[in-house]
């Protein structure tokens, strides 16, 4: 009965980008009754956006299952950092879902306040897992912040 | 929730005293002692902050069902002035711009179709799009967008999706006054143009319903119902476009406040002055959402008429009635013996007007507005009928499900999906998804028991039970 996923880690999350090199976990998930708490982590902010979008797009699908074949820009200007979160969730889900694709892998820089992301993934097909579809990153429980040597970046997703 | 923080004010009615020093209007919980207490502490906390919000006429409330949403509460009410400085809240409307159920007859019994069930099962599971990635047959034209957006399920009707009957027994006819697409975003648009006549995924579900038990025998015959029968109920909402709608707005709106200079307790509420022009775009852009989740249920109920004409030539299909939930609309309402326009948000709650209202079906003007209450795919749903009292006790408002009373994080911990569907198979009800995860997500175990909410709607004078439906098969998103 009990699933046998690691504590705060959802079963589509199992993939290739859970952990990074130190083997610490890069994003985990919290309670949120109606939807889904993500929690992104990193040595830099940046790392911590990209493991965001991680945990987002592992609750559609396996992340392993997904093979990089195309790319896609994403490129904002934010001068708020939580607003920014939310508004790189917002746009890559919105393009992703625009152009048909699932999304596994995810790079941004910032320079001040202009934000350069790019995602890869491919075109949805019948053989990747169907998980549960992200409607939006709201405002709640939103956080960018540095603690010890890491940055975490997180907010509830509306599924 | 520790309902010790509570005072005891009516029959499942409760308020939050204030505390020395707070300053916020009148907080109201409907539900009882069994249902408050399920509550996830956040509930309280996100109430008392619409309690402070400008403009708000009256109590911030929520209904029985109330759970953690992100700005409103999941089951919250609330109504604003717009001539008081009353505000829109994009987080009080949610992603899912009119989310809603549609309520199908289909003219047949169960004991009539009982042997054809698993071919109807999978009839609707390949004919239904659902889940994540799933795009409909129907792709619109760049021209045809603007259509849909101001016409809602008027324009899904005039393109041959169901009959103009259907449209008297949709809220606002199916065709939202003041939509308004230019303040829509081109990417919304895009989004809406693949996903026509999709279910979506998470708590989105068709489901094959039997009419359990009637209460209600007068209010059922009005609507035209009685037990054995099969009922069909599609919940889903605006798709994408919806969702970019809400996208769009939450952080303009949340930016909106502050400069605005509106007192808002989080910017999660991400709100704005009704009269204002960041308020009134979003309006004019959360209309035309709305418009689009009626063309979209429309779009659903004709898909799932063809599908059981497949299989039983004899069927029936006539719309009983179809509910928004996740809206914010100017209604008419008395207050302190005057008649008032207030804009009345609806976060995770049904409009439940009461017999006579002007705006009912002629049919259906005795017995009450029809007011659909989901269960999880294992338990059930119900049926009932907007009351007299709820006008004075929450702007005609009720209920909207069961709610959740455990995470989908916690969910999955618990519930494999394909051991949830094999347990419903053994109690005669057939599941048919893409998503296992979304099965275990969606267990009936992590509702509340609907038969309480149902319960504390009509005890508490919201709504009353007409009749009790139990699922047979589920096409789940």
């Amino acid at each position: 009965m009990k699933n046998p996923a690691a504590p705060g880690v959802c079963e589509c999350a199992r993939n290739r980008n859970k952990e990074n090199v130190l083997g610490i976990p890069r994003y985990r998930y919290f309670d949120h009754d109606a939807d889904v708490g993500i929690v992104g982590y990193g040595l830099t902010l940046e790392e911590a956006f990209e493991a965001a979008a991680a945990a987002m797009f592992a609750l559609m699908t396996d992340l392993r299952e997904v093979r990089p074949e195309r790319s896609l820009r994403v490129d904002f200007e934010e001068a708020d950092v939580e607003l920014a979160l939310v508004r790189w969730l917002n746009i890559l889900l919105a393009t992703a879902r625009e152009q048909g694709m699932a999304l596994s892998e995810f790079r941004i820089e910032r320079d001040g306040v202009l934000w350069r992301g790019v995602a890869t993934g491919e075109s949805w097909r019948n053989g990747l897992q169907s998980g549960v579809e992200v409607k939006g990153a709201t405002l709640t429980m939103l956080r960018v912040r540095q603690s010890a040597a890491r940055w975490e970046a997180g907010c509830v997703v509306d599924v | 929730m520790d309902v010790a923080w509570l005072r005891e004010i009516g029959p499942c009615l409760w308020s939050l005293p204030l505390q020395p020093g707070e300053r916020r209007a009148e907080v109201r919980l409907h539900g009882t002692v069994e249902l408050l207490s399920m509550m996830d502490d956040k509930v309280l906390e996100q109430i008392a902050n619409v309690a402070r919000l400008p403009g708000l006429v009256g109590a911030a409330m929520t209904m029985p069902d109330a759970h953690w949403g992100y700005g409103f509460p999941i089951g919250g009410v609330a109504a604003f002035d717009p001539d008081r400085g009353g505000i829109i809240s994009a987080g009080g409307v949610g992603f899912d711009i009119s989310c809603g159920i549609r309520c199908l007859r289909t003219g047949l019994h169960w004991h009539d179709i009982a042997h054809r069930a698993r071919a109807l099962a999978d009839g609707l599971f390949r004919d239904i799009p659902a889940g994540v990635g799933e795009e409909g047959s129907i792709h619109l034209a760049p021209e045809e967008l603007d259509d849909v957006l101001q016409g809602g399920a008027r324009w899904a009707v005039d393109k041959g999706y169901g009959a103009a009957a259907d449209l008297e027994f949709i809220e606002e006819h199916g065709c939202m006054a003041g939509a308004v697409p230019a303040h829509v975003s081109m990417l919304a648009k895009k989004r809406l143009r693949g996903e026509m006549g999709t279910l979506g995924s998470g708590n989105h579900y068709l489901e094959v319903q039997v009419v359990d038990r009637v209460y209600d025998a007068p209010a059922a015959a009005m609507f035209d119902i009685s037990e054995g029968e099969v009922l069909v109920s599609i919940h889903c909402g605006s798709r994408g476009m919806g969702h970019q709608v809400g996208t769009d707005y939450l952080v303009s709106l949340a930016k909106a406040a502050s400069r605005l200079g509106v007192e808002a307790p989080h910017r999660e509420l991400a709100c704005a002055p009704i009269t204002s022009s960041e308020g009134q775009q979003y309006i004019g852009a959360m209309n035309a959402a709305t418009n689009c989740a009626f063309a979209n249920r429309q779009i659903l109920a004709h898909l799932t008429a063809s599908v059981f004409r497949q299989y039983f030539a004899d069927a029936r299909i006539t719309t009983l009635f179809d509910v928004s939930h996740n809206t914010c609309k100017p209604e008419r309402h008395v207050v302190d013996g005057r008649a008032r326009v207030l804009y009345v948000h609806r976060r995770g709650a049904t409009r439940a007007f009461g017999p006579r209202h002007a705006d009912l079906p002629v049919r259906y003007r005795e017995a009450g507005q029809p007011v659909i209450i989901g269960g999880s795919m294992g338990t059930g749903s119900y049926i009932l009928a907007g009351t007299g009292q709820s006008e004075a006790r929450a702007y005609s408002s009720a209920s909207h499900g069961a709610g959740r009373a455990m995470s989908r994080h916690q969910a999955l911990k618990h519930w494999h999906g394909r051991e949830v569907v094999d347990s419903l198979a053994a109690q005669g009800i057939m599941i048919r998804t893409r998503s296992m995860r979304s099965v275990a997500d969606e267990a009936p175990g992590v509702y509340k028991n609907v038969n309480f909410v149902a319960e504390a709607a009509e005890q508490g004078g919201l709504a009353r039970r007409v009749a009790f439906l139990r699922p047979r098969i589920c096409i789940k998103g």
